[in-house]
């Protein structure tokens, strides 16, 4: 593969297929395989408090509920901006994540603070309808003042090989995004093969997505460690072809700081250091975040508090 | 590697070393108790990764040797030749849980004597070794299935020895086939890494095995050499280098032992074009960096289809930048420590053999530790044919490339080789695995994947990889005198 190469690839539909069809394929049992010897790592003492407060730094604070109220979002936002009240040491979450007519909520009460305010969009979580209301879901939100867009592909169009079709939408709605960031959810727990999570991280990719994001959270399963890994090769390969630095998102799924940890893990063998970082890795979490603030307090205080010593929301 | 200086740096996380109890000194394993040799001679036993003396252990003379097939011949015509096969089997299937229970001492004790590190011990060796015990427990009511007429006996008393690589593993391999089979066995392990077979000899006595089913003579090659050639050995399994193979076949000949000999390889693993890389390359490092490259069936050449080669050695060198060299005892070691001086020199000659030969040669940044073997993971490029690297079998962490167009030239270089182990094939392309598993003269070919091992899978070599097979049906015929005939 050539950089060369690259630009005309979605030109039309064939010569799309060829090129996805023709990335190497991802062996089942070998990609399971290597995300399980991965997850033995044991990261104790001084690494686990880095990594701890890494994860923290790297959530996207997510709440999407139809029940979803403006006082939990700002709730949410005082969470994210001072995730552990007692201890001013704690570092704030990366991003709270909300549906569209949240944003300004969110925006109003995370201004100045340095956390940026993603929301779903694209007919969430399903992508089942027109362009024309997908683009329209999007620009409301930006206009709301969303920094960053977090969209679902068309599941549909891609299972049946018309990947140009979920291309141009991508293409689309990155335009609609203007300066806000595009996060593109894969919805990895419909795409049924590793090959088909590559190919669709591919497609995101050239389509202009700044982000490839495991899931929506309402799908099971989620954000799998061999879904996570190969998603990392593919901004790795997608990296060392193009120059382009893309960042990667698990969601949906991860609860305990033991998950969060291993996928810092997966980063640090798979991508490197580099992306080691809010800006190239989030996790999208909504309980994840009490589970860290939990160990955290016990690395400081030698002892286990328990469920009450953290704020609920 | 290690002397990268990395934002997630893994703080060390070694395993306890208070779970296991080394004593002082071992005695020999004879009739069920620990006794002393007969001329009192012993030697020491050393840890690799850092030449502390572990333990001082017995060294078995002739008349040690003959006291243990004496025991065993004893136990073979008395109790365990009258048990049923069905209480046989009861105590087999002990052994394999007694196994699981202490799996985490086992595993300590491994890492200490031999140099592995811990991930593979904990999670390969020990496993594997249980799992050897309770398949081939299943079999010793079932010998009828065995294909080898309504009512196969065993052979009598077994002389075993077995190499150091993965000790209690080798000897799960020798022993449970053994007595599901309803023979009694004289196992001699390596003489650098005794332990773990005179901790199995404590959970012979835990398992209340009957005295001398099972005896532990340690030693070097003249205490193998004196168990081979006893007169009242009736089978002869062994398992180390080509050379040692050669020689035991000579000595033997003539006699009406039966004997398996699994010996060393120099495995192809051959990546095609359309193969899945980052699996292929993860299936690379298995096949040569798994346990220092110290497997008879690793794949210490590697054969990469020309159009691919560019992308899987980049790949395979930033992999490699990846592996952790160091404490074996350190949970997240890949790489762990050679196994003795004297193989880490072998291997040095070789390698400075391989570069006398033009080969180029790579290492990842690499620190190693000041005491101890160590070597560092180290791939060879524009390796010929003729090359010594490409010819014999190295055993240790170092990989030879090679290149081919087509898939008759693969299996060319890959059979070009006296030995035939094992093999690789890397593709998507099913019918081209199956019809390169049909041209590979290996006992094994892995098809997208390598250095898995199954009890019910049978292992063994062609040509000067040794003959007879060990697990499966297969594996159970080494053991049995057939009544067919």
């Amino acid at each position: 593969m050539t950089t060369a190469a690259l630009p005309d690839v979605a030109r039309d539909d064939a010569t799309l297929r060829a090129f996805l069809h023709g990335l190497p394929g991802v062996d089942k049992v070998g990609a399971e395989a290597r995300a399980a010897t991965l997850a033995t790592r044991s990261i104790k003492t001084t690494s686990k408090r880095w990594a701890i407060d890494m994860a923290i730094s790297m959530i996207d604070l997510t709440t999407l509920e139809g029940a979803d109220t403006a006082g939990k979002v700002r709730n949410l936002c005082a969470k994210a901006r001072r995730p552990d009240p007692a201890d001013a040491s704690t570092p704030q979450v990366a991003a709270v994540c909300v549906y569209g007519d949240m944003v300004q909520t969110a925006v109003a009460a995370l201004t100045g603070t340095g956390i940026q305010v993603a929301a779903v969009a694209t007919a969430f979580p399903s992508g089942r309808a027109s362009l024309a209301v997908k683009l329209a879901d999007t620009k409301d939100a930006v206009a709301a003042g969303a920094d960053e867009i977090d969209m679902v592909i068309d599941r549909g169009a891609f299972l049946s090989g018309r990947y140009l079709q979920v291309y141009d939408e991508i293409v689309a709605v990155k335009q609609a995004c203007g300066p806000a960031h595009l996060k593109v959810i894969l919805e990895t727990g419909e795409l049924a093969t590793y090959d088909n999570v590559r190919r669709a991280a591919w497609l995101a990719m050239l389509a202009g997505g700044d982000f490839i994001k495991t899931s929506t959270g309402k799908i099971n399963p989620a954000a799998t460690a061999p879904v996570l890994l190969v998603m990392l090769e593919a901004v790795r390969d997608f990296r060392s072809t193009t120059g382009r630095v893309i960042g990667v998102k698990p969601a949906g799924g991860i609860r305990t700081s033991k998950d969060a940890i291993k996928q810092l893990v997966l980063v640090n063998e798979t991508v490197g250091d580099e992306w080691l970082t809010p800006r190239l890795f989030r996790i999208g979490a909504s309980t994840l975040l009490n589970d860290l603030l939990q160990q955290r307090q016990k690395l400081t205080t030698g002892h286990y508090s328990g469920p009450d010593y953290v704020t609920l929301d | 590697m290690t002397s990268e200086r990395r934002a997630f740096a893994y703080a060390p996380a070694p395993e306890s070393r208070a779970l296991v109890d080394i004593k002082p000194s071992y005695g020999l394993f004879v009739g069920g108790e620990f006794v002393d040799p007969a001329d009192g001679t012993s030697f020491k036993t050393i840890s690799p990764s850092s030449e502390e003396v572990l333990a001082e252990v017995a060294e078995a003379g002739p008349a040690d040797v003959d006291r243990a097939v004496r025991a065993a011949r004893r136990a073979f015509t008395g109790p365990w030749g009258r048990m049923r096969a069905a209480e046989r089997a009861k105590y087999v299937f002990r052994l394999a849980r007694l196994i699981q229970e202490r799996a985490r001492e086992l595993a300590v004790l491994e890492t200490l004597d031999n140099g592995k590190p811990i991930r593979e011990s904990r999670d390969v060796d020990v496993p594997t070794a249980a799992a050897h015990f309770f398949y081939h427990a299943g079999w010793a009511d079932k010998l009828a299935y065995a294909g080898l007429g309504p009512d196969p006996k065993p052979i009598g008393v077994a002389g075993q020895v077995i190499p150091w690589n993965f000790p209690l593993l080798m000897l799960s391999w020798k022993i449970a086939p053994a007595l599901a089979a309803g023979n009694t066995v004289v196992l001699k392990p390596a003489e650098t890494t005794p332990l773990t077979a005179l901790l199995f000899a404590e959970l012979c006595q835990q398992a209340d095995l009957p005295p001398g089913v099972v005896n532990i003579v340690t030693g070097a090659g003249a205490t193998g050499q004196a168990l081979v050639e006893h007169p009242d050995v009736d089978k002869v399994a062994f398992t180390g280098s080509t050379d040692v193979g050669k020689a035991i076949a000579r000595a033997i000949a003539g006699t009406d032992k039966r004997v398996t000999l699994e010996l060393g390889g120099k495995a192809a693993n051959i990546v095609f074009d359309d193969a899945p890389i980052d699996q292929a390359v993860e299936g690379i490092v298995n096949g040569i960096f798994f346990n220092q490259g110290h497997v008879c069936c690793a794949g210490s050449r590697l054969l990469v289809q020309e159009s691919v080669y560019d992308e899987v050695l980049d790949s395979l060198r930033r992999r490699l930048g990846t592996l952790r060299l160091g404490d074996p005892m350190d949970k997240n070691t890949d790489i762990g420590a050679i196994n003795s001086l004297a193989q880490l020199q072998r291997i040095r000659e070789l390698t400075d053999a391989g570069e006398a030969d033009g080969a180029e040669r790579w290492s990842p940044p690499c620190e190693l530790p000041e005491q101890g073997f160590w070597f560092p993971p180290t791939v060879f490029t524009g390796v010929g044919q003729s090359s010594r690297i490409a010819q014999e079998e190295i055993f240790g962490p170092v990989l030879s490339v090679l290149t081919f167009r087509t898939p008759d030239e693969a299996v060319a270089k890959a059979n070009n080789t006296p030995y035939g182990l094992s093999a690789g094939v890397w593709t998507e392309k099913g019918s081209r695995i199956l019809w390169m598993a049909s041209k590979l003269r290996a006992g094994v070919v892995w098809a997208n994947t390598f250095n898995r091992f199954d009890p019910t899978s049978p292992f063994g070599g062609y040509k000067e990889s040794g003959f007879g097979r060990e697990g499966g049906r297969q594996g159970m015929a080494a053991y049995l005198r057939s009544t067919d005939a």
